[in-house]
């Protein structure tokens, strides 16, 4: 298991609130795969005292990009970090997106909520690669929270946009996008990273059209490896319902084994 | 080369670091990131007869200097244990120690009875002060008299050496470790977490699903220290160290206070590798300071 205490950081784009970091990591880097994540140590002292999890984003050669809104203490430290600091690094950690079987000429649907879309990217790069139609769909509650647009309009595969006000793209949830957009062409399969409101309905609508998806949860974390047990979700394994850890059976599930908190 | 070892009576270790109960996993965790058979020894998460869920989430706060916990046990129970962990663990060539916990004295009982006999334990932990399993952080280490009853009940059912782990949510910490010590167990270690609660001021609700925590990581460390150096003036039995040690420096002060071994836990957490980094630090501090033997530093704290 890589760990990279002196992961060098080459770029840092930021939009208010949003970052993107690029970091050398040919390790980490080499290992890594889609969905996994990273723990990150933002700096030597004793606060913040754990490492952070990001997901990774992209990999480009012997760099990742990290994608994160700033959210707390340590995610502000991240977000003052310039190119040529160092990142301690930690991963690629958990068990990432399982591509579909026969890939080739599949459709997928890949949808992100803010900074949800982070691991998608990764994602959608792999699954392009392996023949499978790509069509992402990348929401948020305005166009300020969609500061990655011009990188997925870039890309070669099909990104839609939704924003709550409507000043960018589809005028909506971007759940609900995914119901007009599956409602004219079926997925084969859909992958999701965003806040529990959007899962919470996007699980109901793969539910009802009875296509497979996967989720990738977030959560606080002590570790990263399965030893201290904090990041539990309840989720139903072999049969029964139990809490089962984010950072090692996860973080992406079947959406149907996730079992949310009543009154959600 | 300085000699490292330290002798707990019952057993001598290669060097005095151990990892804590309940941040090593079952030691097989961590075997990406180290060769466990430099370390002192290891406790694996406690073990309650049968298999447990643990606390609903938020499990984890973290504050200045230190980390709450309500992980609640969660574990895999004796039997699976037994037929799945130990058979990868029992032939390393370090110190297995086996956390015991139990809803009541009955059950630490019969967690011993079912691995007491087993080949490569080396000691048993008594995990008598978790704070996150009862209401308002009750245990048996809160008190001598429950202490003495249930170290003693477990006394006789074993013969495997035993570790009585304390709680430091208590009046008189000395007086527990001596209803420990009379109850014939062969070392003690402490400190357990501090119980602590964390709040959310936008939701007025506790950040953490459980309500109270167990507070440990350097913010905890000199509480822990001038514990244990009490503690070690007023046994006769080894006491073993725990409480945010994250450096060698912090090891070393525990063992000059009086400990004759220490337990790393959150450190971890942090750096996976962190108890072989500790080993390393401590060696090296030997070696700056010409320190033949480690042991000989134990309890050398002089007057201010």
């Amino acid at each position: 298991m890589p760990i990279d205490p002196g992961a060098r950081i080459v770029g840092h784009e930021s939009w208010n609130d949003y970052h993107l970091l690029s970091v050398a990591t040919p390790a980490v880097a080499a290992a890594a795969a889609p969905g996994q994540f990273v723990m990150v140590k933002v700096n030597d002292q004793p606060y913040p005292l754990l490492r952070r999890p990001l997901s990774i984003h992209a990999r480009d050669g012997d760099r990742l990009e990290f994608f994160f809104k700033t959210s707390g203490v340590g995610t502000a430290i991240l977000a003052a970090k310039r190119p040529g600091e160092t990142l301690d690094l930690l991963g690629p950690l958990g068990k990432g997106f399982r591509p579909p079987e026969r890939a080739s000429g599949k459709l997928a649907f890949l949808v992100g909520g803010g900074r949800g879309i982070a691991p998608l990217f990764f994602l959608a790069e792999d699954l392009h690669a392996r023949g499978v139609k790509v069509r992402v769909l990348y929401g948020g509650r305005t166009v300020a929270d969609l500061p990655l647009r011009p990188k997925f309009e870039r890309a070669c595969w099909e990104t839609l946009f939704a924003t709550d006000d409507g000043s960018h793209g589809f005028a909506g949830l971007v759940t609900a996008l995914f119901t007009r957009e599956a409602a004219a062409r079926r997925p084969d399969v859909v992958y999701a990273c965003g806040p529990d409101p959007m899962f919470h309905a996007l699980a109901g609508a793969v539910r009802t059209l009875g296509v497979p998806a996967q989720f990738s949860l977030e959560a606080i974390m002590g570790c990263g490896i399965g030893a201290c047990w904090g990041c539990v979700h309840r989720l139903r394994k072999d049969g029964r319902e139990a809490w089962v850890k984010i950072c090692e059976d996860g973080p992406v599930f079947e959406a149907s084994d996730i079992v949310w908190p009543e009154g959600t | 080369m300085a000699d490292l070892a330290v002798d707990l009576g019952f057993r001598k270790l290669r060097n005095p670091v151990i990892t804590a109960s309940g941040t090593f996993g079952y030691g097989l965790e961590f075997q990406p990131f180290m060769d466990l058979e430099r370390l002192g020894g290891f406790v694996v998460k406690g073990l309650y007869l049968e298999a447990r869920e643990g606390n609903p989430p938020p499990r984890l706060v973290e504050t200045a200097g230190g980390l709450i916990n309500a992980i609640g046990l969660p574990g895999i129970g004796v039997r699976a244990f037994r037929e799945e962990v130990l058979p990868r663990l029992r032939d390393l060539d370090t110190a297995v120690i086996i956390n015991v916990c139990g809803g009541d004295d009955d059950e630490y009982v019969r967690v011993v009875e079912a691995l007491g006999r087993e080949r490569g334990v080396a000691a048993f932990e008594l995990n008598i002060s978790c704070p996150n399993v009862k209401r308002d952080g009750a245990c048996p280490a809160l008190a001598p008299e429950p202490t003495y009853a249930l170290v003693k009940k477990v006394r006789a059912a074993t013969a495997v050496p035993l570790i009585t782990k304390l709680s430091p949510n208590v009046t008189d910490i000395v007086a527990i470790a001596r209803a420990a010590e009379e109850a014939a167990t062969d070392a003690v270690s402490l400190v357990n977490t501090f119980l602590a609660l964390a709040v959310d001021v936008e939701t007025r609700r506790p950040k953490l699903g459980n309500v109270y925590g167990g507070l440990s990581g350097p913010a905890i460390k000199p509480i822990a220290l001038r514990m244990v150096h009490q503690v070690a003036a007023r046994v006769r039995v080894p006491v073993i160290g725990i409480g945010g040690i994250m450096t060698g420096t912090d090891a070393l002060e525990f063992l000059i206070a009086g400990a004759r071994a220490v337990e790393v836990g959150t450190a971890n957490f942090v750096d996976p590798a962190a108890a072989v980094r500790i080993v390393g630090e401590i060696e090296r501090f030997c070696e700056d300071k010409g320190i033949a033997r480690l042991a000989d530093i134990i309890g050398t704290l002089r007057a201010a």
